[in-house]
């Protein structure tokens, strides 16, 4: 397998037309995790992944892969597998002859072809036509041609959309247990609560500039916690003097400024037990939606 | 290496559709039609017209030319098919986004797939040729006229016929990237050789000086390569229809493939993928 690459991408900037699609964004994506790729519709990173990997050119700056543009590799899909939203199947061909002649394009063993439809469920069906292919099938095969070249990196563009909660469930393990072998897993997606349980990091983009990039749990720290305690009062000075804000619900408190770990601990701190530790996970997808409703504003 | 790989990728991506086989069949299907129609009518007419004191002759001779070269003279459309729609599917489909990230050097891909086309053309003229020989020398036989079978002259044409029926499908692809989209080149493809064409083809033969601009069309061009056609063997306006040596027929109509596919390669080849 070849290494995990860092994919930077740096001062980028991409119009079509009169319309700015990317707008100056620079981000990293590490090798050994799965980076979230985030923004609304239309907010810029299929723009920014097919500049990635060489299918639009850039109006200025660079997206680059362990330093070298898409273009310049020695052995493109041997270095990135990509996988992108449109479906780019001749529907009379079929799956197998579809990654065969990948395969041969890049120079890559005809062994792989079985071994990625295997991989990703198809083999069963691997003889029939595209074209009769339901969506989360084609979705699959798109991420066959992503694996064929056992690639260290992975660019994949909406690889959850039309996958029933079995496929979705199957993706995030696939996604997790990539990334534990060194590779660098960049996932796209419109909504956050898709790619919450399996991403480490995010990139947040909208309108075409990037609004946050960092771990979920900094994001968080923007959230709110649901606690409780037997001693509601000894709870909330607590939590007040370690800086925080806290307002009293119906069942307890609701914090603002702490993440549950540090919620924790500051219980531990000062001995009161505690009955409820619960971050509002709704409320990362508030974050989010408030933070993209902010970055569509300027 | 690249564009070994992406010569035998193209290949692949021609013979895993039916495409191919669809054109061929009725490519077969309609010369074997055409050569035995002709054979027979002109075989005939030939016995009548040479009982007739006095009537236009029309040489023996001339006969098995004009129906084999039905060939190219009438199936080069076919190869110009098959190049333009095995490279509109690619935008349609949008084939482009794996071809390009397996293969980022696009010229490189262009390339193959000129010449993996080109290789399928002289494989249409080949099988063109079997239909058109196959049917039409057995009903030249029958009426009493002269094969040729046995001239060489024949057989070089036949190697004519299979050049020119390259360079159409090569011309297929030159048209196909230039005009991505596929309705709009299954329309200019029909449109221009089975209408416009002969229409332009007809009128300039009508004053000398359109005439000389007349040879440079394709479809005359293609004629001049092969050294005869049912359109020029036939042709009987006021001036002499004008025909250019079978070379420069040849690079006429290589210069066109090339013109379209460097035009091409520059525009909607060159676009982003989006």
């Amino acid at each position: 397998m070849p290494a995990g690459l860092p994919i930077e991408i740096r001062s980028l900037s991409k119009s079509f037309g009169a319309v700015t699609a990317v707008s100056q964004l620079s981000f990293t994506v590490r090798p050994g995790q799965v980076t979230g790729f985030l923004g609304p519709n239309g907010s810029g990173k299929t723009t920014t992944l097919r500049t990635l990997v060489g299918l639009v050119r850039a109006d200025s700056g660079t997206a680059t892969i362990g330093g070298a543009a898409y273009r310049d590799l020695e052995r493109p899909l041997h270095t990135v597998g990509t996988s992108l939203e449109a479906a780019s199947f001749h529907p009379g061909r079929t799956a197998r002859d579809h990654l065969a002649i990948y395969a041969v394009a890049s120079a890559i063993d005809r062994s792989r072809v079985s071994a990625v439809l295997d991989q990703v469920g198809l083999s069963e069906y691997g003889d029939r036509r595209v074209g009769g292919y339901s969506l989360g099938m084609r979705q699959r095969l798109g991420l066959a041609f992503a694996l064929l070249g056992d690639p260290g990196v992975l660019v994949l563009d909406e690889p959850v959309n039309g996958l029933d909660p079995e496929g979705i469930r199957w993706i995030r393990g696939l996604l997790r247990s990539l990334a534990a072998e060194g590779r660098t897993v960049l996932v796209s997606s419109h909504l956050l609560s898709e790619v919450q349980q399996s991403v480490d990091e995010v990139v947040i983009i909208a309108r075409g500039r990037l609004l946050y990039e960092g771990t979920l749990d900094t994001l968080e720290a923007g959230t709110r916690v649901a606690v409780d305690s037997p001693d509601r009062t000894a709870l909330a000075a607590a939590i007040t003097s370690a800086g925080a804000s806290v307002q009293t619900s119906d069942d307890g408190l609701l914090v603002s400024g702490l993440t549950a770990t540090e919620i924790g601990a500051i219980a531990l701190d000062a001995s009161v037990p505690l009955c409820r530790l619960d971050p509002q996970h709704d409320g990362l997808e508030d974050v989010f939606l408030d933070l993209v409703a902010g970055g569509e504003g300027t | 290496m690249t564009l070994m790989n992406a010569v035998r990728a193209e290949t692949m991506k021609l013979v895993t559709v039916r495409l191919w086989w669809i054109l061929l069949l009725v490519l077969v299907g309609y010369i074997a039609f055409t050569a035995g129609l002709l054979a027979g009518l002109f075989g005939a007419l030939g016995e009548q017209l040479a009982a007739t004191p006095g009537s236009a002759q029309l040489p023996a001779s001339s006969l098995p030319p004009i129906v084999y070269s039905t060939a190219s003279s009438i199936g080069y459309v076919f190869p110009v098919l098959l190049g333009a729609l095995a490279t509109t599917s690619e935008f349609r489909n949008q084939t482009l986004t794996p071809t390009f990230l397996a293969t980022p050097r696009r010229g490189a891909v262009l390339a193959a797939k000129l010449l993996v086309l080109a290789v399928a053309g002289a494989g249409y003229g080949v099988a063109a040729l079997v239909a058109s020989i196959g049917v039409g020398a057995p009903i030249l036989a029958a009426t009493g006229n002269p094969t040729a079978l046995d001239s060489q002259e024949t057989w070089l044409l036949a190697a004519r016929v299979v050049l020119a029926m390259a360079l159409w499908a090569v011309i297929g692809v030159g048209l196909g990237v230039l005009v991505p989209n596929q309705v709009a080149v299954i329309v200019i493809v029909l449109a221009f050789t089975q209408f416009v064409e002969p229409i332009l083809r007809f009128g300039a033969a009508i004053w000398d000086w359109t005439a000389r601009i007349g040879q440079f069309l394709p479809g005359a061009a293609s004629d001049a390569l092969v050294g005869s056609s049912v359109f020029t063997g036939l042709a009987t306006g006021p001036a002499v229809v004008e025909s250019l040596d079978w070379w420069q027929g040849g690079l006429v109509l290589f210069g066109i493939a090339i013109l379209a596919a460097v035009i091409g390669s520059a525009t909607s080849w060159k676009r982003d993928v989006t």
